[in-house]
C-alpha cells in the first residue's frame, strides 16, 4: 500500500514536473469560398486529413499531436496576409498560402519573422535559390520546371526535333500566368520552335478571341497556364474548334477533375502536368479511409479523397510532416519551433524507402533539399484525362526539366532580388 | 478576298454572338431597374443560383445534403433519379418565382421609399447571402450542365464557307451554343416586348416604371408588380445561367458574368430592353474587333475587358443616359 502510494506520488510529481508538449501547429490558409473555392476545398481537405491521419494512426509527429489552424482567405491576397498575421503567433511552423499573389506579399514577412513558407508548384520561382531566399521553399518543382517538362514531352513525341513547330501559350493574364513566358522563350531559342502568346483576362469566362486565333494559326501544341473557370472554358473552347486534345497540355493548376468534367466527353485526351501521383491506388488511402473518413474525422464530406487536388494537399502535408520529423531529429527535441522547422525543410530527404514506409511509394519524385537548392530536382510527370472512366492517368514518369536554362534564369532573378533587398548570400 | 478579310468577318459574327450572351445578363438588370429603380447587384448571383437549382433538380441532388450529413451523420447525396431537362427548367423557374416572393416579402417591402443607394446596398447583401445559400443548398463543386443544347462549331457553315478565302481560310466558325443563345434571346425579347405592350400586367409594369405614385393612385399593387418583375428577372437569369453554365460548368464564377453586363448597361441605358440588346451587340463586336485588329497584334492581347468599359465610357460622354436610356430633366 505504501509502495503504491509512493509510486503514485512519483508519477504525479513527474507529470507535473515534465514540460507539457504543445501541439505542433500547421496553419492552413485555405479558400473554401469564392470563385476558386471548388479548387481550394479538395486541397484544404487533403492537407487537413493527412494531419488527422498522423494524429490518429501515429499519435502525432514524434509523439506530439499536430493541430491545423484553418483561416479562410477566399483566394484574396489581403485576406491571406491578415490570416498570416493572425495565426503566426500561434506557434505556426510553416505556411502554404496556395496563391502566388499571397506568396509575393509573404516573402519579406516570413523572412523577417523566421517562419518557413512552402510554395509547392507555385509562387516565386527564383525562391528555389536558397542562398537568397532563406525561408522560402518550392520543392519539388516550380512553374519553370513545368514549362520545361511540357516542352520535353513535346520533344519526346517528335523524336527530339521541334524546330519550326508552332506552340501557343494560353495564359491567365496575371503574375501567375506570365511566369512560364521567359522560360518558354529561352527554350524556343534553344529548340527552334515558334512561340505565340495568348493572354486571357480574369476570370476567363469569355475566350472566343483567343480560340479563334488558335483556329486561324493552327499551333501544333497549346500549353495552358490557367486557374479556375479559365480552365473549364478553355477546354470547352478547344473541344468546340476541334483542337486535338492530346496536343493540349495544361500546367498542374489546369489539371484537376474540376477542369475537365464540365466539358464531358469532349475533354477526352487532354493532358496536364503534375508533380505527384494521381488516383488513390496507394496504401496511404486505406489508412485515410480507416482512421479519418470512417472515423468521421474527415475535413470535408470525404468525397474528394483521391482527386488530383486532394492528393496535392495530402502530398504537401506529408512533406511538411517529414520536414518536422527531420527537424526533431536535427535538434533533438520533439517540441520544435518555426526556426527548427526551417532547418528540417532545408535538410529534407525524400527517398524511395521513406515514401514506401509512408504507404506512398512513387507518389512523388525522390529528392533532397539543400541550403543552396530549395526547389528540389524540378521533376514533373504528364497525366492524361480519360473521359469515359472519368479519371486521370499518369502517362510518363517524373521526368527532368532543362536545368541548364532554368538554373541560369533562377540565378539571374534571385540575384536581382538580392540586390534590390540588400540580401547577402548564405550557404557559403 | 484574302483569308484575313474573311477572318475579320468571322470575328465580327462571333462578336455579335458574344454580344447576345452579354445582353442576356444585361436584360435582367434592365427589367428590375425599369420597374423599381433598383440596380440589382444580385443579378449575376441569381443566374448562378438558377443554374444551381436546375442542375440540382435535373441530377436528383438532395438539397442541403452536406448540412444534413454533418448534423445527423448520414451519407445522403442524391435521390437516385434523373429529371428530364424541361421539367428541371420548370422547377428551377418555380424556385426563382419563390425567390421573388421572398425578396419582396423580406427585403423590398421593408425598404419602400428608401433612397436608391439603400436599395442597392440591400441587393449587395442579397447577393452575398445567395452565394452562401446556394453553396449550402447544392454544394460548391463544379457541375456539368446539359439541357440538350448543341455545343461546338457549326460544321455545316464551316464546310459551306471553307472555299471562300483560299487555302488559308477554314470556313466561318460559329458556336452552335451561341446560335441557340441568339435564337432564345430573340424569342425572349419579343416575348417581353409583347408582354409589356399587349397585356394588362405588362401595361401595369410600364405604369410603375413611369411613375410609382401615379401607378399606386390608380390601384396598381406595387408589391405584386415587384414580385412579377423579380420573377421575370429570375427567368432571364435562368436563361443566362443555362447559356453561360453550358460553357463553363455551373460554378461560383458564373456570378461574375454580371461584370460583362455593366458596359452593356452603360452603353444601352438602364431602362431600355432594346438598349440592352443593341448595347450588347456593340460591346461584343467592338471588343472582339479591337482584339483582332489591334489588341492581339500590337498590345499583347487580353484587351477585351478594359476596351468594353472604355467604349461604354466614350458613349457616356456624348449620351450620359446611354443609347436608349430616358433623358432625365430635373427642374430646380
Amino acid at each position: 500500500m505504501k509502495l503504491s502510494k509512493i509510486a503514485a506520488a512519483f508519477v504525479a510529481t513527474t507529470m507535473v514536473a515534465s514540460p507539457v508538449l504543445a501541439d505542433l501547429v500547421f496553419p492552413s490558409l485555405s479558400y473554401r469560398t469564392g470563385p476558386y473555392g471548388a479548387n481550394g476545398i479538395p486541397f484544404a481537405d487533403g492537407y487537413a486529413d493527412y494531419f488527422t491521419l498522423v494524429n490518429e494512426r501515429d499519435g502525432g509527429i514524434g509523439g506530439v499531436k499536430t493541430k491545423v489552424i484553418e483561416c479562410e482567405t477566399g483566394y484574396n491576397t489581403e485576406k491571406g496576409v491578415e490570416c498570416y498575421e493572425s495565426t503566426k503567433g500561434e506557434g505556426s511552423l510553416v505556411y502554404q498560402p496556395l496563391s502566388t499573389g499571397m506568396t509575393y506579399q509573404l516573402i519579406p514577412k516570413v523572412t523577417a519573422d523566421g517562419i518557413p513558407m512552402h510554395t509547392m508548384g507555385y509562387g516565386r520561382t527564383s525562391a528555389a535559390n536558397g542562398k537568397v531566399f532563406s525561408n522560402v521553399f518550392n520543392y519539388p518543382a516550380n512553374y519553370w520546371n513545368g514549362a520545361s517538362v511540357a516542352i520535353n514531352h513535346i520533344l519526346a513525341e517528335n523524336g527530339g526535333d521541334i524546330k519550326g513547330k508552332k506552340i501557343g501559350l494560353v495564359y491567365h493574364n496575371s503574375a501567375y500566368g506570365k511566369e512560364p513566358i521567359r522560360t518558354l522563350e529561352e527554350l524556343a531559342k534553344k529548340h527552334g520552335y515558334d512561340l505565340s502568346l495568348l493572354a486571357v483576362d480574369h476570370p476567363g469566362q469569355e475566350q472566343k478571341s483567343q480560340w479563334l486565333q488558335i483556329r486561324r494559326e493552327k499551333p501544333d501544341y497549346v500549353l495552358m497556364w490557367g486557374w479556375g473557370v479559365m480552365n473549364q472554358v478553355a477546354i470547352q473552347e478547344a473541344a468546340n474548334i476541334r483542337y486535338p486534345m492530346e496536343n493540349f497540355i495544361g500546367i498542374w493548376w489546369s489539371g484537376s477533375e474540376n477542369d475537365v468534367i464540365p466539358a464531358g466527353a469532349a475533354a477526352n485526351g487532354y493532358k496536364a502536368l503534375n508533380m505527384h501521383a494521381v488516383g488513390n491506388d496507394f496504401p496511404v488511402f486505406g489508412d485515410i479511409q480507416k482512421y479519418v473518413v470512417d472515423a468521421g474525422k474527415a475535413a470535408g464530406a470525404g468525397d474528394q479523397v483521391g482527386t488530383v487536388l486532394y492528393n496535392r494537399g495530402l502530398y504537401a502535408a506529408m512533406l511538411a510532416v517529414e520536414a518536422a520529423k527531420t527537424a526533431q531529429e536535427i535538434h533533438g527535441t520533439k517540441d520544435i519551433t518555426a526556426v527548427m522547422m526551417r532547418d528540417g525543410m532545408e535538410a529534407l530527404d525524400m527517398n524511395a524507402a521513406k515514401m514506401a514506409g509512408l504507404g506512398m511509394a512513387g507518389f512523388g519524385p525522390e529528392f533532397k533539399v539543400t541550403c543552396e537548392n530549395h526547389g528540389g530536382p524540378g521533376l514533373g510527370s504528364v497525366t492524361q484525362w480519360d473521359a469515359a472512366a472519368k479519371k486521370w492517368t499518369q502517362i510518363s514518369d517524373f521526368g527532368p526539366s532543362d536545368m541548364d536554362v532554368i538554373g541560369a534564369l533562377i540565378m539571374e532573378d534571385s540575384a536581382a532580388f538580392a540586390a534590390e533587398n540588400n540580401i547577402a548570400e548564405r550557404c557559403n | 478576298m484574302s483569308a484575313n478579310f474573311y477572318y475579320g468577318i468571322e470575328v465580327f459574327l462571333n462578336g455579335l454572338m458574344a454580344g447576345v450572351m452579354y445582353s442576356l445578363v444585361a436584360l435582367g438588370f434592365v427589367l428590375i431597374f425599369k420597374a423599381s429603380g433598383i440596380f440589382n447587384y444580385a443579378q449575376g448571383v441569381m443566374a448562378l443560383f438558377a443554374a444551381l437549382c436546375l442542375v440540382g433538380f435535373q441530377t436528383g441532388q438532395i438539397p442541403f445534403a452536406h448540412l444534413i450529413n454533418a448534423i445527423f451523420g448520414t451519407q445522403i447525396h442524391h435521390f437516385g433519379w434523373q429529371m428530364p431537362a424541361l421539367l428541371a427548367i420548370i422547377c428551377a423557374l418555380l424556385m426563382m418565382i419563390l425567390f421573388a416572393f421572398i425578396v419582396e416579402r423580406y427585403v423590398l417591402k421593408h425598404l419602400v421609399n428608401q433612397e436608391p443607394i439603400i436599395l442597392f446596398m440591400a441587393t449587395i447583401g442579397l447577393a452575398y447571402f445567395m452565394e452562401g445559400f446556394g453553396d449550402l443548398m447544392w454544394g460548391s463543386d463544379i457541375k456539368k450542365l446539359d439541357v440538350g443544347l448543341p455545343q461546338g462549331g457549326n460544321v455545316w457553315l464551316e464546310e459551306k464557307t471553307a472555299s471562300l478565302g483560299g487555302e488559308d481560310f477554314y470556313g466561318f466558325y460559329l458556336d452552335n451554343l451561341d446560335i441557340w443563345a441568339t435564337i432564345l434571346a430573340a424569342i425572349l425579347v419579343t416575348s417581353l416586348v409583347l408582354f409589356s405592350q399587349y397585356t394588362k400586367t405588362g401595361r401595369a409594369l410600364r405604369a410603375v416604371a413611369d411613375d410609382h405614385q401615379a401607378a399606386l393612385s390608380v390601384g396598381i399593387s406595387l408589391r405584386t408588380i415587384w414580385v412579377i418583375v423579380w420573377s421575370i428577372a429570375g427567368f432571364v437569369a435562368l436563361v443566362a445561367g443555362i447559356m453561360w453554365g453550358s460553357k463553363s460548368g455551373v460554378q461560383f464564377s458564373l456570378s461574375l458574368i454580371a461584370l460583362k453586363a455593366l458596359p452593356v448597361l452603360m452603353l444601352g441605358g438602364f431602362t431600355s430592353i432594346p438598349g440592352a440588346i443593341v448595347g450588347g451587340l456593340i460591346i461584343g463586336v467592338g471588343e472582339k474587333m479591337f482584339e483582332f485588329l489591334i489588341g492581339a497584334p500590337f498590345l499583347g492581347g487580353a484587351t477585351e475587358n478594359w476596351f468594353a468599359y472604355m467604349l461604354a465610357l466614350l458613349f457616356l460622354v456624348f449620351r450620359p443616359q446611354g443609347l436608349f436610356g430616358e433623358k432625365i430633366i430635373e427642374r430646380v
